[in-house]
C-alpha cells in the first residue's frame, strides 16, 4: 500500500475498495467479540467456511468475524447481509442448515431467530429485535459490518474521512471549537468537557505534548470500553489522531490492560495498518502533521485508571496516585502537557467532525449530548453491550432494551458506576442517563450497569465492592487503606450475624471522614455504594443486624444455602 | 528461563529503565512467573536496585513471583459473576484443588487466581482454565471438569 498523501487520494482508495465490493453480495457475519468467541464463534466461522466450500458456493458468499454487535447473552450472534437476518446462539452444527435454508433457499431458519417473549413472534431482522430497536447506535451500529482486523472494512464505512476533513478543511482551533460546541463530555464518567481540556493543553506553552487514550477499564462487571475498542479500533484511533492534531501533540498512547489480549491485539494491528496507509507517521495525509501512536500495557490494578497513577505506570513506576497540584494539561506524562481521555470520548470525535456539532447535539439533553455505550449485566434478560441516547431513563434502559429481570423475580436495584458508584432502587428509575442527573442521584456514569433482583442481597453486594476495593487500594494513604478495611470488617460482622446496634452510624462516620481525607477519587468514592444503599435499603441492613436475617437468602451465616445464583 | 532470553527482551526495549513494566510483562508471558534470578538479571541490566524491581513485580496484578502450576485456573470475580454465584464456584474450586487464590498446589498441578472481570458477563459465572472459558458453570460441573486435568 503506497502512503495516502491527500484527501483526494483517500477518496480514490475508498472508491477502489468499494468498487471491489458488491453491496448485494451475501455475507455471513459472525460476532468475533471476546464473549461470542468464548461461546464458540471461532468454530462457527470455521464451520460456515467449510460448508460453503463443500457446497461449492464459497465464491458467492463472504464470511466475516465481525466487531461485537452487543447481544452477548445470545451469542454467538450471526447476521446475514444484506438482509440483516439475525441468528442467535448459533453452533457449528447449524451452519449446514443456515446455508441450505437461508443462503440457497432464501428462507429463514425459524428456530434460530429471536422470539419476542411477549408475543411469541419470531423476529427476522436484527434491527427489529427490541434489544436493538430501542438503542441509538451511532458508535457501535456498524460493528457487525466491520472486521476489526480490516482497515478496508473501516474505510468502506467512510472511515478516516473525518481525519481528512479536520486536517485539510479545519485549523486545530476550529476542531477544538467544534468539539466544544458539540458539548462532548468525558465518557469515563468524569463528564469534563473534552473541548475545554484540549484547549487548555493546546494553550500550554511547552512545545512537546502528549495525548493518552484510557482503555484501562478496571471496573469489575463492565466491559463496554474494551469491547468497543476491540470491535472497531480504527474508530478510536481516528478520534485520537484528530485530537492530537487539534492539541498539537506529536506522541499518543493507548493505555490498556494486559488482561485484555484481544483489545491489545486489535489495536496493535490497527496502528500498524494506519501507519501503512499514511494516517499515522510523518506528514499525515500531506498535512505536515506528524504523529506516532504507541500502546502502553499496564500490569493490572483498578487504581491504574486514575490519571496520576496511570501516568506513573506509563513512566515505568509504581502506579500510585499523587496529589494533583498541577493539571495534567500543564504537567502530565513526563511532566509535559497531556490530554487524557477515555476511549469513548475519542470514539465520538470522528462523528462530530463528519456531521458537525449541531448534529451531535440533536441526540441527548442540553447538558449531556450524544450517546453512551454501556455494558448491562447481572440479573437482566438481555445482557450485553448497548448504546443509548443521553436522556433515556434507566427504566427504559432496563425494560425496553434489557427486557427486564432474568427470571421473573422482582427487580431490586441497578448499580451504576461500579465500585465508586451507587445503587438506584425501583422508585427512582426515572433518573436519566445524564451526567448532572446522575451526579445528583449520587451515581457515577461509569461504563457498567449491573442489575440486581430480589435474590441479590444488597449488604452482600456492598461487601463485595468493599472487598474489591480493599484489594485494589494502593495503600499509600491511610484513610483509604484502613478506612475501607474497617468498613469491610463491620460488614463482615453484619453478614456473619455479629452486627451490633450503632454499626450503621459508625459506617456513616467512617465514610464521611474517608470522603474528606482520602488522597484520590478511589478512596473518596469507596463508600458511595455503601452510602447509597444505606439511604435506599436501610431496612435490609437492619434485618441483618437486628433480626439476624438475610431477606434475599444469600448470607450463609444467616441460614442461606447458596450465594444467590438463580440461572 | 535463561539469561540470553531475558537479555533479548531487554534489548527490545533498548535497555530503557522506564520500560521496566513492559519488560517484566514480556518475561511473565514467556515464563508464566518471575523467578528471583530473572529479577536479578533485570536489575543488573537496567541498572536499577533489586528492591525497585521487586516492588514493581509485587505491585502489579499481572505478575507472579511464585511458580505457576501446569494448569492455570482463573475464577472471574466480576460483579455480574458475583451475583450469579461466583463465590460458590470459587469455594468448590478451593475444595477440589486444596488451594486458595494466589497459590499453587505442591504437585504444581493447579494454580488458582481470581480476576476482576473477564468481560464475558452474559456467560457468568465464568471460569477460565488454561485460557479456555467455562461458562455458566455450577459447582458440580466445575468439580467434574477439574477432575479431567492431569
Ligand atoms: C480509581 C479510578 C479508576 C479509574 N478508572 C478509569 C478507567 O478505567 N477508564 C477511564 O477512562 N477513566 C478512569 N478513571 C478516570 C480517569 O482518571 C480520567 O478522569 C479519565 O480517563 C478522563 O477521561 P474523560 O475526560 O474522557 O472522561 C478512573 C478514576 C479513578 C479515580
Amino acid at each position: 500500500m503506497p502512503l495516502i498523501k491527500s484527501p483526494e487520494e483517500l477518496e480514490k482508495v475508498r472508491e477502489e475498495i468499494l468498487s471491489r465490493r458488491d453491496p448485494h453480495k451475501l455475507c455471513i457475519s459472525v460476532c468475533a467479540g471476546a464473549s461470542c468467541l468464548a461461546s464458540g464463534a471461532g468454530e462457527v466461522i470455521a464451520a460456515f467456511k467449510a460448508e460453503l466450500e463443500k457446497q461449492n458456493i464459497n465464491a458467492d458468499v463472504d464470511t466475516k468475524g465481525s466487531g461485537c454487535p452487543g447481544f452477548c447473552e445470545q451469542g454467538p450472534v450471526v447476521v446475514i447481509h444484506p438482509e440483516e437476518i439475525c441468528y442467535l446462539q448459533v453452533t457449528p452444527d447449524d451452519a449446514g442448515e443456515i446455508i441450505s435454508q437461508t443462503i440457497v433457499g432464501k428462507k429463514p431458519v425459524e428456530r434460530l431467530l429471536y422470539t419476542d417473549p411477549d408475543t411469541g413472534n419470531k423476529v427476522v431482522k436484527m434491527n427489529d429485535i427490541p434489544f436493538y430497536k430501542n438503542q441509538v447506535r451511532h458508535l457501535i451500529g456498524n460493528n457487525i459490518k466491520i472486521d476489526p482486523k480490516s482497515i478496508d472494512d473501516y474505510l468502506a464505512q467512510g472511515g478516516y474521512a473525518a481525519l481528512a476533513k479536520a486536517m485539510h478543511e479545519m485549523s486545530p482551533e476550529q476542531v477544538i471549537e467544534e468539539v466544544k460546541e458539540s458539548g462532548l463530555r468525558g465518557r469515563s464518567g468524569s463528564g469534563f468537557p473534552a473541548g475545554r481540556k484540549w484547549e487548555f493543553c493546546r494553550n500550554s506553552e511547552d512545545e512537546h505534548k502528549y495525548v493518552i487514550c484510557n482503555c484501562h477499564e478496571g471496573d469489575p462487571g463492565s466491559y463496554a470500553d474494551r469491547r468497543l475498542t476491540e470491535g472497531n479500533p480504527h474508530n478510536v484511533l481516528e478520534g485520537i489522531i484528530i485530537g492530537a492534531y487539534a492539541i498539537g501533540a506529536q506522541d499518543a498512547f493507548v493505555f490498556v490492560g494486559d488482561e485484555f489480549p484481544q483489545t491489545v491485539e486489535n489495536m496493535r494491528l490497527a496502528i500498524k495498518q494506519a501507519e501503512e496507509y499514511g494516517f499515522l507517521g510523518k506528514d499525515i495525509l500531506g498535512s505536515g502533521f506528524d504523529l506516532t501512536v504507541r500502546i502502553s500495557i499496564d500490569g493490572g490494578g483498578y487504581v491504574l485508571g486514575e490519571s496520576t497513577a496511570l501516568m506513573a505506570s506509563m513512566e515505568g513506576r509504581i502506579g500510585e496516585p499523587k496529589t494533583k497540584y498541577d493539571h495534567a494539561t500543564d504537567r502530565g506524562l513526563w511532566a509535559k502537557p497531556t490530554v487524557l481521555n477515555n476511549l469513548q470520548t475519542w470514539a465520538n470525535v470522528p462523528l462530530i467532525i463528519n456531521n458537525g456539532a449541531a448534529w451531535f447535539r440533536q441526540t441527548g439533553t442540553d447538558g449531556s449530548t450524544g450517546t453512551r455505550v454501556f455494558s448491562i449485566t447481572g440479573k437482566i434478560k438481555n445482557s450485553g453491550m448497548i448504546e443509548v441516547p443521553m436522556g433515556m431513563s434507566l427504566k427504559e434502559v432496563i425494560y425496553d432494551i434489557g427486557g427486564g429481570t432474568v427470571t421473573d423475580k422482582k427487580f431490586k436495584a441497578i448499580q451504576v458506576g461500579g465500585p465508586l458508584g451507587g445503587f438506584v432502587p425501583e422508585s427512582q428509575l426515572d433518573v436519566q442517563v445524564d451526567y448532572d442527573q446522575m451526579t445528583d442521584a449520587g451515581l457515577a456514569m461509569g461504563p457498567g450497569l449491573i442489575v440486581a433482583d430480589e435474590s441479590t442481597c444488597i449488604v452482600d453486594m456492598v461487601k463485595y465492592f468493599l472487598t474489591f476495593l480493599a484489594h485494589e487500594s494502593c495503600g499509600k494513604c491511610t484513610p483509604c487503606r484502613d478506612g475501607i478495611r474497617q468498613m469491610l470488617h463491620i460488614l463482615n460482622n453484619i453478614t456473619a450475624g455479629r452486627g451490633n446496634k450503632g454499626d450503621l452510624e459508625l459506617l456513616e462516620l467512617i465514610s464521611t471522614v474517608q470522603k474528606k481525607a482520602a488522597l484520590c477519587a478511589l478512596g473518596q468514592g469507596a463508600s458511595d455504594p455503601l452510602l447509597s444503599t444505606l439511604k435506599h435499603f436501610r431496612e435490609e441492613y437492619e434485618a441483618h443486624i437486628e433480626e439476624k436475617r438475610c431477606p434475599a437468602g444469600v448470607c450463609k451465616a444467616l441460614g442461606a444455602v447458596s450465594s444467590g445464583a438463580n440461572v | 528461563m535463561d539469561n540470553d532470553k531475558i537479555g533479548q527482551i531487554i534489548d527490545k526495549y533498548q535497555g530503557e529503565a522506564s520500560s521496566l513494566i513492559q519488560i517484566l510483562l514480556d518475561i511473565q508471558h514467556e515464563n508464566h512467573w518471575l523467578p528471583r534470578s530473572a529479577l536479578e538479571v533485570v536489575s543488573k541490566k537496567l541498572n536499577l536496585p533489586l528492591s525497585k524491581v521487586q516492588q514493581t513485580a509485587t505491585f502489579y496484578k499481572a505478575f507472579s513471583v511464585v511458580p505457576i502450576g501446569r494448569h492455570e485456573i482463573h475464577v472471574c470475580k466480576g460483579t455480574a459473576c458475583h451475583v450469579n454465584g461466583a463465590q460458590d464456584l470459587l469455594e468448590e474450586v478451593e475444595e477440589v484443588t486444596g488451594i486458595k487464590p494466589g497459590e499453587t498446589d505442591p504437585d504444581a498441578k493447579f494454580s488458582l487466581k481470581t480476576v476482576n472481570c473477564l468481560g464475558r458477563c452474559g456467560l457468568g459465572p465464568v471460569i477460565e482454565i488454561d485460557g479456555k472459558t467455562h461458562a455458566r458453570m455450577s459447582p458440580a460441573e466445575i468439580s467434574d471438569a477439574l477432575k479431567k486435568y492431569e
